[in-house]
């Protein structure tokens, strides 16, 4: 059984429920397109190109999709609107790249049986690093880990009272200094102490910071090096986290956290509104990391693991 | 991107060249390349079809200006309608009243605590208004606390009620509390909510009633996509905010999000945030906003100098020398006078885009030009016209008469020996067989490996 009972007919429905209101657009948009024709013409194109552009999947990716769904269309023939339908999810989902398997996501191996896993979120302002941590946290422990969380966002006001927060509201332990304390030193100790007390899986909160920021960049290299001192392979997982309403910028976001910091899975918040994170198809598919949880509200559950199956499905219902 | 878009519009207009004249076909192409910057950018999908509809009939019928490049044409075309989309000029913000309330909203993270604690410092210090900032956002966690911090680091008081949850009751009180201790400026700092969440779109609605603020501002993250919009539109018909500010912009978002807003609910953006400290509050900008999403130096004004300077008929004159290797010293000295009419050479070099970086640190010596400028005074008007005569008792007396030396003269003759080689080559350029084009290129090829 996964790890977050993932798409559980409950879940299902709240994520169906975030994105009715494109689907409605969608379905709208593109029958209309479709109706009564036998084949897909420019203004099927011009409303589909509407369609993925208005999802914030950007122009190139749009561009992307649509050429391969001539392809196939000039290969296998298309009859009427499920047909297309579900070539369209296709062309989409190959471009989603997404953990191989789902006992991935439940297979915490450190590679050293005494060492804890080791996630460390990062990720501009605003876009729901530290409530990530708070869910993460909870499904964890809901699932019997034992789970250290670290404080090493010392920068923003408050932002260490936010995560001890959620660590209580979480139930776990947490490991913070003052605010303006050295990040990389809170990681530090928080891998010491997660360590010592043979915790599985250590949360490493960091601040906000904007990808073109050098010195900042620099900071979360150094964090990320000094954790090593504990923990060899540390962090196992650099998770970026993605406001879902985020525009083409995204690609900058995840192409200078990866160069400062390798990141290997993504995150994508906020979808429960009427953001629907299309950028992710395209950042998924350029840097070939997996989304791996989406957030769909502000209570404690609404984080999902991502299944991109589900998340085409959603929006082409 | 702008560099994109430069060298896509470049290949959209080979067509143009040698039309006098914008017509709806040579545009096209053109245009299409405009819609994509523009979403590329983040602009929403129907505001840049309607944008680019409107630069169509603003440009079909322009003459093509022979001093500038068609292209540099329609990018002004663009960038004046994207101006004046953004809006003519800065609108403050309304702090007379008793006290005047300012209500904060926007979706989560989109930096509204932050702006909150900025306005109060700005209205504090370079309006000298005593402030109070109101702890409106009672769900996230640590929310009020992280106002309160804000608050203490710029000495302004903070009215919290951390028992209560009715953030309606909490900003009433407040404004009552701030009217006994004669405060000027009320800042209600409210929780993100996404616009389909009614129940909190009621919320924010039943507060703004309560407080009737001389301005409620939509706190808008730089870095939204298409979904901007939407949320512009939702917040707007809820409450008819008086402005927007927009958050997180020196990050390197082309901010198309602003001319969604912008074009969508009809009101100012009022500020800009752009940076993590206190004082990192701006006023807006259109025309750098405009900038911005198209993703240019200020190509516009050096597109506006060129047009200014450079006549006309003196470019057609000067195109039919170089043609028939005619171009002399004299054309020399006048090429070199109109680029110093144009401005600080720094300053020019800043403008394209890309350069600024580029020559920000690096220091450009103006006496270059002067020294050329001298040594070509120094030339007989024969010598001017027919360079091939300056033998080194030329030289020499040239060096001598200009203050300079005989290096430098050297220089200064072959450099512009090798100038007019390019420029007659590039002048000839149609009569160029393919077969040399893919000589050159084949060289170049060869070359780069």
């Amino acid at each position: 059984m996964a790890l977050f009972g993932i798409f559980s007919k409950k879940k299902k429905e709240k994520l169906d429920k975030g994105l009715k209101k494109t689907k409605e657009n969608v379905f709208k948009k593109l029958t209309r397109a479709v109706a009564g024709k036998s084949k897909v013409d420019d203004n099927f194109l011009d409303n589909l190109e509407e369609i993925l552009i208005s999802s914030d999947i950007g122009i190139d990716t749009t561009l992307k999709i649509i050429d391969r769904l001539e392809a196939r269309v000039a290969k296998d023939k298309y009859f009427g609107i499920n047909g297309l339908n579900k070539m369209l999810k296709d062309e989409i989902a190959g471009l989603l790249s997404e953990n191989q398997s789902i006992e991935n996501t439940n297979n915490w191996n450190s590679n050293n049986t005494n060492d804890p896993y080791v996630i460390m979120i990062v990720g501009v302002n605003g876009v729901g690093k530290t409530t990530t941590i708070g869910k993460l946290a909870h499904q964890f422990k809901k699932d019997g880990k034992k789970v250290y969380l670290g404080a090493a966002d010392t920068f923003r006001a408050a932002a260490v009272e936010q995560l001890d927060i959620w660590a209580k509201r979480a139930g776990v332990p947490i490991v913070k200094q003052k605010t303006g304390a050295d990040p990389a030193a809170v990681a530090f100790d928080t891998l010491k102490s997660a360590k010592t007390n043979n915790a599985d899986i250590v949360i490493i909160d960091t601040a906000g910071r904007l990808h073109n920021k050098k010195h900042l960049m620099d900071e979360l290299s150094k964090i990320k090096r000094v954790m090593k001192k504990i923990v060899p392979n540390a962090p196992h997982e650099i998770l970026l986290i993605l406001d879902g309403s985020t525009g083409q910028n995204a690609f900058e976001q995840a192409k200078q956290f990866t160069k400062a910091t390798e990141v290997n899975a993504i995150a994508v918040t906020k979808l429960d509104g009427t953001a629907k994170g299309g950028v992710v198809i395209g950042i998924s598919d350029q840097f070939k990391i997996p989304v791996k949880y989406i957030g769909i509200g502000e209570q404690i559950r609404d984080l999902q693991v991502f299944n991109k199956k589900e998340f085409v499905d959603s929006l082409f219902k | 991107m702008f560099d994109n878009l430069s060298s896509k519009l470049e290949q959209s207009f080979r067509l143009i060249k040698g039309h006098g004249r914008i017509t709806e076909i040579n545009i096209a192409e053109a245009l299409k390349n405009v819609r994509r910057a523009l979403l590329n950018a983040d602009v929403g999908f129907e505001i840049a079809r309607d944008f680019t509809n409107k630069v169509k009939e603003k440009a079909i019928g322009e003459n093509v200006l022979k001093s500038v490049h068609p292209k540099q044409q329609i990018i002004k075309i663009v960038h004046d309608e994207l101006t004046k989309l953004m809006g003519g000029e800065q609108v403050g913000i309304n702090t007379t009243g008793d006290p005047a309330v300012i209500l904060v909203t926007g979706l989560q993270g989109s930096g509204k605590t932050t702006f909150s604690a900025k306005l109060a410092y700005l209205l504090k210090n370079k309006k000298n208004k005593s402030v109070m900032l109101v702890a409106g956002d009672v769900y996230r966690p640590a929310a009020i606390e992280q106002l309160k911090i804000l608050a203490q680091q710029i000495n302004v008081p903070v009215y919290a009620e951390d028992w209560n949850k009715n953030p309606v009751k909490i900003s009433k009180s407040a404004i009552s509390d701030a009217k006994l201790k004669g405060i000027d400026v009320v800042i209600i700092d409210t929780a993100g909510r996404l616009a389909i969440d009614k129940k909190m779109m009621r919320e924010i609605s039943n507060i703004k009633k309560a407080v009737t603020p001389q301005e409620t501002l939509f706190v808008v993250d730089a870095m939204t996509g298409q979904d901007a919009v939407n949320t512009a539109k939702e917040f707007n018909n809820i409450l008819n905010f008086d402005g927007v500010v927009l958050t997180k912009l020196d990050g390197d978002t082309r901010g198309g999000a602003a001319l969604s807003v912008r074009t969508v609910v009809k009101k100012p953006i009022k500020f800009v945030g752009v940076g993590e400290k206190i004082e990192a509050l701006d006023v807006f900008y259109p025309k750098r906003m405009a900038d911005r999403i198209l993703g240019m130096g200020d190509i516009v004004s050096f597109v506006e100098k060129a047009q200014e300077q450079i006549d006309e008929d003196d470019m057609r004159i000067l195109q039919r020398r170089l043609s028939k290797n005619q171009f002399d010293f004299n054309d020399f000295l006048k090429q070199l006078r109109q680029i110093k009419k144009m401005g600080n050479i720094k300053d020019l070099v800043g403008m394209i885009p890309g350069m600024k970086k580029i020559v920000k640190d690096t220091d450009i010596n103006e006496d270059v030009f002067k020294n050329i400028e001298a040594i070509i005074l120094s030339m007989t008007p024969e010598e001017r016209e027919n360079p091939k005569i300056i033998n080194g008792s030329r030289r020499q007396r040239i060096a001598k008469g200009s203050g300079t030396n005989m290096q430098e003269v050297n220089r200064l003759i072959k450099q512009f020996a090798d100038t007019r080689k390019i420029m007659q080559k590039y002048s000839g350029g149609n009569k160029m067989t393919k077969a040399m084009r893919n000589k050159r290129r084949n060289k170049w090829k060869r070359r780069r490996k």
